[in-house]
C-alpha cells in the first residue's frame, strides 16, 4: 500500500473523530508551541550576545595594570605601575597591532551658554575611535599633534548634543569642562545602552594628554605619563591568543618582571567576559529546551494513550482489514501514520500558536526573540519522532492481533 | 470478473480438508468445535454447509478462510498446505483467492459503499485493476450502481449485504465464503442474495455458504451437514434438480 494512501486513510480516520483528534493533539500543540517560544527566546538572547561580542570587536585586547582584571584585586591595581605612553608606543611597534589607545576617565561638570551637565570625560588617543568601534558622525577625530600638545578639543556623544547643546550642531562651539574651555571638533555616532544598561552616548572625549594635565587633576609623579588602561586591536588575520602571548612577553620585558614572578598587568580579550554571560544564557536555553521537551513527552504519552484506545475500539475494523488481506505491516503502518499525522497536524497548529506567542512576547515584553527556520524544522522533526515513538507500541499491538479474535470482538 | 482468468489447478482439489480438528479449551473442559473433518471442494462448486447452531459451521468457515488455524489436521487450498504458510502468506491468500461475506455485513461505518468495496484492493491488486472503476463495476454487478456514495447507515440490510458481496468480489477471488449471509435479512431479500450467489457461481466462482436454513441448503448444488463438529452427510442436490426438470 502506498504511503500516500496511508496518509489518506489516516486523515479520514482522524476526521471521523475530529473532536477527539483535536483534544489528543492538544498535548502536541502545547509542546510544539512551547518548543518554538522557548527556543526563540533563547536564540534571541544568544543573538543579542553575539551582536554585543561583535560590537566590541572580537579582535580587541585590553591591557591593564594589576594582576587581576575582574573581581578581587590581588596585588592591587594601585600598587602596580600604571600603563604609560611608553607602553602605548611599544605596543604600536608590534606588527600585528592595528590600533592602540589609552583610556583615562573621570567625571566632569560642563557648561555651555548657561546649561550645566555632568558626564563622563574620557581621555583617548585617536585610535580609540576605531579600536572601540565608535564612529565620527560629523567633524573630525583628534590629530596626533593635538594629542601631543594637549589641545583643548573635544568629541561629544549624542546625549551631550541633546542635553548640553539642546540638540543644535555643536561643531566649532566652545564649552567648558571643569572650567577649562574646549572646542568641539566632532560628534560621535550614537551607540545606545551598554549591556549593563549604561548610556554610552553620555560622553565627552578629549585628547589623553589634555585629560591627564587638565581634567583628571592628578599630578603625582607616578601618573605623569599614565594612560589608564590600554585597548588595542589585533590584525584580523593574526591569531588573537598568540597576540595575547606576545603582548604579555613584551610587557614583562618592558616592565622588567623577573622570570617566575607574577605579571603586574593583565591582558584580556573582552569577549571572554561576554562569553561567560553567554554560557549562563546557554544554560538557560538548555533549561527552556528541556521544559519544552518534557511537554512534548507528555503530549506523546497522550498520543499513545489515545492510540491504544483507538486500537481497542477498532479491533473489529482491524479484523476486517486482515480478513480482506491486510498484512501485519499494513496495520502497523496504518496506525503509525495515524499517530504521525496527529503529531504533524498538531505541530502545524503548535507552530502557528508558537509564532504568535513569540511575536507577542517579543513586542510586549521587549524581549529579544528570534524565530529561526531550523527551529521550525526541529519542531516538525520532534513531532514526527514523537508520533513514531509513541505510536509504535499501539500500532504494533494492532498489527499482532489474531484476525479471528479481532473479527469476533464486538 | 472474468471466469476465463481462473485456472483450474491440475488434479488437486481447490480445497482439501484432511482430519481437520479444532479444540477450544474452556478451563478444564475441551470443546471439540471440529472433530476430524475430511472433504474436498472442487473448482466452481456451489456448496452449503449446514447444521444446528453450535455444530461447528463458523469454526469450519474460519478455517477455510484461513482466519483461524486448526488444532490438527491438514488443510490445502489451491494445492498449498496452509500449515506451511506464515501470517503474510495467509494475508495474501485471503486477499487474492478468498472473499468473505459475513452475517452482519461488517462494513466500515461512516465510509461510502465504494470506499468499502475498494478496501481489499488497498492491500493487493493481483489483476492490476483501476480501484475506482473496479469498485463501481462490482457495485453495478450487485445492483447498487445508484448507491455508490451511500454510507452503510443509509442502506437497508439487503443493500449492505450487496456492498459486502461487491467487496468480496472486487479482487477477482476464486472462492467466496459466506457465513449465514441471509441470516440478518428478510425472506425476500435473502432470496435475492441467493440468486446473486448463483449468478456469481455461474461466472466460475466457487461459493461456500454456511447456513442453518434448510431452504438455503437445498438451493445449493451440494450440502455438507455437520453435527457436534463432525461431518454428518455430504449429499448432492444436482440429481434431484435434474429430476425436477
Ligand atoms: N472462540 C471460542 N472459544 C470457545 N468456544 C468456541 C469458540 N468459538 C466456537 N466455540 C464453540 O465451538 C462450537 C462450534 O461453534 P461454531 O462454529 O460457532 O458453531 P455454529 O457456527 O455452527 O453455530 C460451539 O460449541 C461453540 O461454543
Ligand atoms: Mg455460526
Amino acid at each position: 500500500m502506498s504511503i500516500i494512501k496511508c496518509f489518506q486513510i489516516a486523515f479520514i480516520a482522524l476526521r471521523l473523530n475530529a473532536l477527539r483528534s483535536l483534544l489528543t493533539m492538544l498535548g502536541i500543540i502545547i509542546g510544539i508551541a512551547s518548543v518554538i517560544v522557548m527556543v526563540s527566546i533563547s536564540d534571541g538572547a544568544q543573538q543579542q550576545i553575539d551582536e554585543r561580542i561583535n560590537s566590541l570587536g572580537t579582535n580587541m585586547l585590553m591591557v591593564r595594570p594589576g594582576s587581576s582584571f575582574f573581581g578581587g584585586r590581588r596585588g592591587g591595581a594601585g600598587s602596580a605601575p600604571p600603563m604609560t605612553e611608553t607602553d602605548v608606543s611599544v605596543l604600536k611597534e608590534l606588527n600585528f597591532v592595528e590600533g592602540v589607545s589609552g583610556y583615562l576617565r573621570s567625571s566632569g561638570a560642563m557648561v555651555f551658554s548657561g546649561t550645566n551637565w555632568q558626564a563622563e570625560v574620557a581621555g583617548i588617543h585617536p585610535d580609540y575611535i576605531d579600536v572601540r568601534q565608535w564612529e565620527i558622525e560629523e567633524g573630525r577625530n583628534f590629530t596626533e599633534r593635538e594629542v601631543k600638545t594637549g589641545g583643548k578639543v573635544a568629541l561629544v556623544g549624542q546625549t551631550i548634543i541633546n542635553e548640553l547643546f539642546s540638540g543644535n550642531d555643536p561643531i566649532g562651539q566652545r564649552f567648558r569642562i571643569k572650567n577649562i574651555p574646549f572646542t568641539v571638533v566632532g560628534t560621535l555616532k550614537g551607540k545606545g545602552q551598554s549591556s549593563w544598561g549604561q548610556d554610552q552616548d553620555d560622553i565627552v572625549m578629549v585628547p589623553i594628554s589634555t585629560h591627564r594635565m587638565r581634567v583628571s587633576g592628578r599630578r603625582s609623579s607616578a601618573s605623569v605619563n599614565s594612560v589608564g588602561s590600554i585597548s588595542l586591536t589585533v590584525d584580523p588575520g593574526f591569531d588573537i591568543s598568540e597576540a595575547e602571548e606576545e603582548i604579555k612577553y613584551v610587557m614583562r620585558d618592558k616592565r622588567k618582571i623577573s622570570p617566575g614572578s607574577e605579571d603586574n598587568f593583565s591582558v584580556r580579550n573582552l569577549s571572554e567576559f561576554i562569553e561567560a554571560r553567554s554560557a549562563t544564557q546557554r544554560t538557560l536555553g538548555v533549561l527552556l529546551a528541556a521544559t519544552a521537551a518534557i511537554s512534548l513527552v507528555v503530549g506523546g504519552i497522550g498520543i499513545m494513550n489515545i492510540m491504544l484506545v483507538s486500537v481497542t475500539e477498532r479491533t473489529k475494523e482491524i479484523g476486517l482489514r486482515m480478513a480482506v488481506g491486510a498484512r501485519g505491516i499494513d496495520i502497523l503502518n496504518q496506525f503509525l501514520v495515524e499517530s504521525v499525522v496527529l503529531c504533524l497536524v498538531g505541530s502545524v497548529i503548535g507552530i502557528g500558536i508558537g509564532f504568535g506567542l513569540t511575536e507577542l512576547i517579543g513586542s510586549l515584553g521587549e524581549w529579544p526573540v528570534l524565530i529561526k527556520s531550523t527551529t521550525i524544522l526541529i519542531a516538525v522533526g520532534a513531532a514526527a519522532f514523537v508520533g513514531v515513538f509513541f505510536g509504535f507500541y499501539p500500532a504494533r499491538r494492532a498489527s499482532q492481533l489474531d484476525p479471528i479474535d479481532a473479527l469476533r470482538t464486538e | 470478473m472474468s471466469p476465463s482468468a481462473i485456472q483450474v489447478s491440475t488434479g488437486a482439489p481447490l480445497i482439501a480438508c484432511n482430519g481437520l480438528r479444532k479444540e477450544y479449551r474452556m478451563g478444564s473442559e475441551v470443546v471439540h468445535a471440529l472433530d476430524g473433518v475430511s472433504f474436498n471442494i472442487g473448482e466452481g462448486e456451489l456448496i452449503s454447509i449446514m447444521g444446528a447452531s453450535g455444530s461447528g459451521k463458523s469454526t469450519l468457515m474460519n478455517m477455510l478462510g484461513v482466519l483461524d488455524t486448526p488444532t490438527s489436521g491438514g488443510l490445502h487450498i489451491e494445492g498449498n498446505d496452509i500449515a506451511k504458510m506464515n501470517r503474510d502468506d495467509l494475508a495474501r491468500l485471503r486477499n487474492h483467492t478468498l472473499g468473505f461475506v459475513f452475517q452482519n455485513f461488517n462494513l466500515l461505518p461512516r465510509t461510502s459503499a465504494v470506499e468499502n468495496v475498494k478496501l481489499p484492493l488497498m492491500y493487493g491488486n493481483l489483476h492490476g485493476f483501476n480501484a475506482d472503476e473496479r469498485a463501481k463495476e462490482c457495485l453495478e454487478l450487485v445492483g447498487l450502481g445508484d448507491r455508490m456514495d451511500h454510507h452503510p447507515n443509509q442502506l437497508s440490510g439487503g443493500q449492505q449485504q450487496r456492498v459486502a458481496i461487491a467487496r468480496a468480489l472486487v479482487n477477482g477471488p476464486r472462492i467466496i465464503l459466506a457465513d449465514e449471509p441471509t441470516g440478518a435479512l428478510d425472506y425476500k431479500t435473502g432470496k435475492e442474495i441467493l440468486q446473486l450467489f448463483r449468478k456469481l457461481n455461474e461466472s466460475g466462482i466457487t461459493m461456500i455458504i454456511v447456513t442453518h436454513d434448510q431452504e438455503v441448503g437445498e438451493f445449493c448444488d451440494r450440502q455438507l451437514v455437520f453435527r457436534d463438529g463432525k461431518l454428518l452427510s455430504d449429499s448432492n442436490n444436482l440429481q434431484s434438480m435434474g429430476a425436477a426438470e
